[in-house]
């Protein structure tokens, strides 16, 4: 849906996106995590030909940046980090207004069809200025949605709600995600990404990474198992510690807590040693790692390495 | 074509709700129809004032025979229709300074540059958009004028002068050109400031040759006519055509979303 090669963009001597390639499938929710100034809006600026590159090549469901940029602006909708609507219209007018600029066929219809889905038809002839944030933030999801767009970027769709109005939105997003469209999710929200996304990638100026949250937390940190016994001393763990496919093992208080490549496989292996030994296993669980952890890992070796 | 009609449609439901433009729209043609009207009902109640020689040379030429307060009358209503002449410049340089600002204050401008218009539709639309108010409000202004002072003045001769044709060629013609060329510098202007205020005076600065004629005027140093105004019609055009080029050109939506904070 997405590839880009070297994508560049520098304004005056500073680079904000260096030499981006990637390629996000059709389909997917591909999440673009970095810190402020790591370059994700003006890579989406870029991907939506609101500004062009500096150097490279970026191709979005099967037309050119630079040369189709019609066509990518017909098939993508963008929610912008910070949605503007127009506050002395209703929202119903604000919505007919860009599905004529999107050359949506049936107007009326597309229209009364978003604001019910987002719950916002009984509201259709207020003025968008009384409305609360969270409304207008749904408006705005409405609006990016109109024309039904292949790809839709989201810009930090969440941010500055209330976790309800969150909530809604998030449970909005994975609707969208099961008719198949492609989603372009910037967020800050790490527990979002981890919830919402396929893969991400993460990003500062450059292209750190880009993996599924489980695979960047197994490449980072493994995979962890924890043993709730209801004793443990450290002869147990010394035998433990002695199979083969146990990569590292500690006792915390009457806890295990062992470093595994297949949990899947290996687990049962475990249970009978332990079951054998006299251990009561009161139970077992996977110690995971968060998101966050694994992006201020991969942040901050980008920082120690600059 | 759609495009550009949704333009002017999003315009007109937004900016006929600002005050301000809405105050300009409808106090300032009353106030410019009711001033030459005014000199047209004082005239009319005036006693002769004495003879033709008694006024400027200048005026002298045009009024020919009018008696002498025919002429004063002619002379007075002449100074105030270049009011008309401003109208449609003030009222859509007016709608036009919220234009881009207005977009860009609202955080509305990255979304519309998003979907399909292109920097021409979008600049046409707006365009018209203030355009079209500001004409036919003035010529709704003018037809007014026309119609009161018929029913004020006496001397079919004088009325005749009222309605010169050269007045319907500078409502008609070079009034709209105007506003085209004020429209242009001021979405130029309005897509380079942070505030409608901003681009609203720096636009204003193209009444000030309006107001030259005006002031020339009054003390004789420059009589209207019909040349002048076939003159500045055909420089307008030049003038219009440079600055719809130049104004789709200065657009840039990098530097517009880039650069403005």
């Amino acid at each position: 849906m997405i590839h880009t090669e070297n994508l560049t963009k520098k304004f005056g001597d500073r680079t904000a996106v260096e030499a981006l390639t990637l390629d996000v499938r059709e389909g997917e929710v591909f999440g673009f995590l970095g810190p402020n100034g790591a370059g994700k809006t003006t890579t989406v600026r870029m991907l939506t030909t609101l500004i062009g590159p500096t150097s490279g090549t970026a191709v979005v469901n099967g037309f050119r940046v630079g040369q189709n940029d019609t066509d990518i602006r017909r098939c993508t909708g963008i929610l912008t980090e910070t949605p503007g609507m127009y506050d002395r219209l209703s929202a119903e007018k604000n919505l007919t207004i860009f599905a004529n600029l999107y050359e949506v066929a049936d107007v009326k219809g597309q229209v009364e069809k978003y604001l019910r889905l987002l719950g916002l038809w009984d509201r259709r002839a207020d003025l968008v200025g009384n409305f609360s944030k969270g409304m207008k933030q749904k408006l705005a999801i409405c609006r990016a949605l109109l024309h039904e767009p292949a790809l839709v970027f989201l810009d930090e769709p969440t941010s500055g709600l209330d976790p309800e109005a969150a909530r809604l939105v998030r449970d909005f997003i994975e609707e969208i995600k099961t008719q198949g469209r492609t989603i372009f999710l910037c967020t800050h929200n790490l527990d979002e990404a981890d919830r919402l996304c396929d893969r991400i990638g993460v990003m500062k100026q450059r292209l750190i990474t880009v993996d599924t949250p489980t695979n960047l937390r197994q490449k980072l940190y493994g995979r962890k198992v924890v043993f709730h016994l209801r004793q443990a001393d450290d002869a147990l763990l010394a035998r433990v510690r002695a199979l083969p496919f146990i990569k590292d093992a500690q006792r915390v208080d009457n806890k295990l807590v062992l470093g595994l490549d297949d949990p899947e496989t290996h687990n049962p292996v475990l249970v009978r040693l332990l079951v054998e030994a006299g251990a009561d296993i009161q139970f077992v669980g996977e110690l995971r790692h968060s998101l966050e952890d694994v992006y201020l890992s991969l942040v901050g070796s980008t920082d120690k390495a600059d | 074509m759609p495009k550009i009609w949704t333009i002017v449609d999003k315009e007109w439901a937004e900016v006929f709700k600002n005050r301000l433009v809405l105050f300009t729209v409808i106090f300032m043609p009353i106030l410019f129809t009711a001033l030459p009207l005014l000199m047209v009902a004082i005239g009319g109640s005036q006693a002769d004032i004495g003879d033709v020689t008694d006024l400027p040379a200048s005026y002298q030429e045009m009024c020919g025979d009018l008696t002498g307060s025919a002429c004063f009358t002619l002379m007075m209503v002449n100074q105030f229709l270049l009011l008309f002449m401003m109208m449609p410049l003030i009222i859509p340089v007016t709608i036009a300074a919220y234009s881009i600002v207005g977009e860009k204050t609202t955080h509305c401008l990255e979304p519309l540059l998003a979907t399909p218009i292109t920097t021409a539709e979008l600049l046409i639309g707006k365009s018209l958009a203030a355009l079209i108010p500001g004409v036919l409000v003035t010529w709704l202004s003018f037809g007014v004028f026309a119609v009161i002072s018929y029913m004020l003045v006496q001397s079919p001769e004088l009325l005749r002068r009222i309605l010169d044709p050269m007045w319907i060629i500078a409502i008609g013609l070079v009034g709209p050109l105007l506003a085209l060329a004020g429209i242009n510098v001021t979405l130029m202007v309005s897509s380079r400031v942070s505030d409608p205020r901003t681009a609203e005076q720096v636009s204003m600065m193209l009444v000030l040759p309006l107001l030259g004629i005006f002031f020339a005027q009054i003390v004789g140093v420059l009589m209207v006519n019909a040349q002048i105004m076939q003159l500045a019609a055909i420089v307008l055009v030049a003038i219009d055509a440079g600055l719809v080029s130049l104004g789709v050109r200065v657009f840039q939506r990098e530097t517009i979303l880039t650069k403005w904070k």
